[in-house]
């Protein structure tokens, strides 16, 4: 009884807390709306105003039709609203993505507008797929990985639930911005002051919700995806606070200037541009790989001893590897050799944290073939182990010589970001619509095996073109004649690139296809329409509370 | 005190924390004591879904405690 009337309170106080934060972001957004001299400023004050003005109702309006009745364990609300926007982000994403590979290849589809042109666009391709698409996964996975995990609800009440309207507003905040002109002009990390000041509140508490459910977790183990997750979110925070220290001009303007200059701002910008990739898109997903192949499989991942080791000694190495982005600059060269090293080093963690997440499968490879969502998962990690023995071999000097400033790291990045978090995330987000929505299974499993294969045609042509582009762009810009002159004019090998960017187009519009499959069949599946091919779905790709009552696949 | 010696101390000080650090954490985990447990933590994924009609599973094999 004491417990209740406790929790009660607590409920209260909690919406108490969340009105006020409402009410002060709401005073903050109409401040800025109406008193900043800055258009775009008093244009991201509305929508903070407005923003806060329509939570604060929501709350209110929850506390007055307060019902008693037992709420369910786990607090899943916050994470069905990520998984939609992780869904929503990723098409948008990948279209800015295919719209600009387009305009590389034939220019005059920028319109000649400032709004369209690339380089306008390009951060917004970049940032809605990176902080957009996996950001929300990564949210939305975390939060469910560690009440399952952990056997505890997520903690907080209002507080999940300001982690994910928080961090998308700062999307919107972002992306509206780069499209209006505003940036900091540092790669990945675009948004100007008060975008980064706001993300960082929306962190802090993504932090406290995540740690508190791990505290008041009733097992006693912390599973291993935890661990992942905790230092995704706690090298993030690091990493974009110092990253993004500037000076303001105006406390109702947008622009601000960076504390760090030359090559110091060089190294902190690539220190956190080479750790986003590490901490963002490694650490994180593959906290999602050690959750979702071992659930998917019904098998336990391979060896716990090897992830602990993975975990470790990829979190000890790769803070060390950013300078391999400063070859041959005026970073010292001492600097230069310790991020090429740890970078070959990298390579172990890497490819035993990959060996780890296939053997999980060992004595039940023939669910690659039934199961088109676990296929999907395996091919990820496959290219996350392809893409990580590219990458070191691309940090040696000598090769960095070639490969730097061409279309080379592109293709790397893509086949990390299109290959190991695209499909990983695709591959969770096809296990949680049915689990979260309390499905019998995925509307269609044959969409999915129609999206697994276009995908993977899309990025095996993407980053087969940039591999050709990209060592040719190299070999032409290095290519002297008897005389000792360059032999080629810039705009040469740009001429030359025009094929390879045709294909890569083709290659980016195909996962641009595939990802709009996969849209339809969530939204299929969540709108409850019976499953097409429920016979041909593994008894796990039910939600829980309908799996029990399936009988066993054997 | 210059630089020098700072950077010189720091730098050995650091490495040998970090190095031993990483040695304890491999240690750990190829203690054949904890063989149990991790057998134990690496089924977690597969076994703490809720059931229909009552409560997640909250009490299983937690090792006595509730």
């Amino acid at each position: 009884m004491a417990a209740t009337k406790n929790s009660e309170e607590m409920s209260g106080l909690s919406d108490a807390l969340a009105v006020i934060g409402a009410g002060l972001g709401a005073l903050i957004g109409i401040y800025l709306a109406v008193f900043s001299a800055d258009p775009v400023m008093k244009f991201h004050g509305a929508l903070l105003g407005a923003t806060a003005v329509l939570c604060a109702l929501y709350v209110i309006s929850s506390m007055a039709g307060k019902s008693t009745t037992e709420r369910p364990f786990y607090h899943d609300g916050p994470i069905k609203f990520a998984s939609v926007a992780a869904v929503f982000w990723g098409i948008a994403g990948f279209v800015v993505g295919a719209i600009i590979a387009w305009q590389l290849a034939f220019p005059a589809l920028n319109f000649d507008l400032p709004w369209t042109s690339f380089g306008r666009l390009r951060p917004l391709h970049t940032s809605a797929v990176i902080f957009a698409f996996g950001g929300n996964a990564l949210i939305a996975t975390s939060f469910y990985v560690a009440q399952r995990t952990c056997q505890a609800r997520l903690f907080g009440k209002w507080s999940p639930w300001f982690v994910v309207i928080g961090y998308n507003l700062f999307i919107v905040i972002a992306g509206t911005g780069y499209i209006l002109g505003v940036t900091q002009s540092k790669e990945y990390a675009e948004p100007e002051w008060y975008a980064d000041l706001w993300l960082t509140i929306v962190w802090v508490v993504y932090l406290i919700v995540f740690g508190g459910t791990l505290l008041k977790r009733k097992e006693p183990h912390i599973y291993v995806a935890n661990w992942f997750y905790l230092s995704f979110i706690l090298t993030v925070a690091m990493l974009h606070i110092v990253n993004n220290l500037a000076v303001p001009v105006s406390f109702t303007g947008t622009k601000s200037y960076a504390l760090f200059s030359g090559v110091q701002d060089a190294m902190t910008q690539w220190w956190y541009g080479h750790n986003a990739v590490g901490f963002f898109l490694t650490a994180g997903f593959l906290g999602m790989m050690y959750y979702f192949i071992p659930k998917r499989a019904e098998r336990p991942v391979y060896s716990y001893r090897l992830s602990i080791v993975h975990f470790w000694s990829l979190i000890f190495l790769y803070i060390w590897a950013g300078p391999h982005h400063l070859h041959y600059t005026a970073l010292p060269d001492w600097a230069q050799t310790l991020g090429m090293t740890f970078s070959i080093i990298l390579w172990m963690p890497s490819w035993g944290g990959m060996i780890n997440g296939l053997m999980t499968l060992s004595g039940a490879w023939d669910k690659l073939r039934t199961d088109p969502v676990i296929r999907m998962m395996v091919v990820s990690v496959a290219f996350y182990g392809m893409s990580t023995f590219e990458g070191p071999l691309m940090s040696i000097k000598a090769v960095n010589s070639l490969s730097h400033y061409t279309d080379w790291t592109i293709g790397h990045v893509h086949s990390g970001a299109l290959g190991w978090v695209g499909m990983i995330s695709f591959g969770a987000l096809y296990c949680l619509f049915p689990w979260l929505w309390n499905r019998r299974g995925l509307y269609s499993m044959r969409l999915v095996e129609w999206h697994f294969w276009i995908s993977t045609i899309g990025i095996l042509l993407y980053i087969t073109a940039m591999w050709v582009s990209g060592i040719l762009q190299g070999l032409m810009w290095r290519a002297y004649d008897e005389l000792g002159f360059l032999k080629y004019s810039f705009v040469e090998s740009v001429d030359a690139m025009h094929i390879p960017y045709i294909i890569r187009a083709g290659g980016g519009t195909l996962f641009v296809i595939g990802a709009l499959m996969m849209a339809y069949n969530l939204w299929r599946t969540a709108r409850g329409d019976e499953p097409v091919d429920a016979k041909n779905q593994p008894r796990v790709a039910a939600a829980p509370e309908i799996r029990a009552t399936l009988a066993p696949a054997e | 005190m210059t630089y020098q010696t700072v950077a010189a101390f720091t730098q050995s000080l650091s490495l040998l924390i970090f190095v031993s650090l990483f040695i304890g954490v491999v240690i750990y985990a190829v203690w054949p004591g904890n063989q149990k447990a991790f057998d134990r933590a690496s089924r977690l994924p597969l076994e703490n879904d809720p059931e229909p009609g009552r409560e997640p599973n909250m009490h299983r094999d937690t090792g006595g405690r509730t």
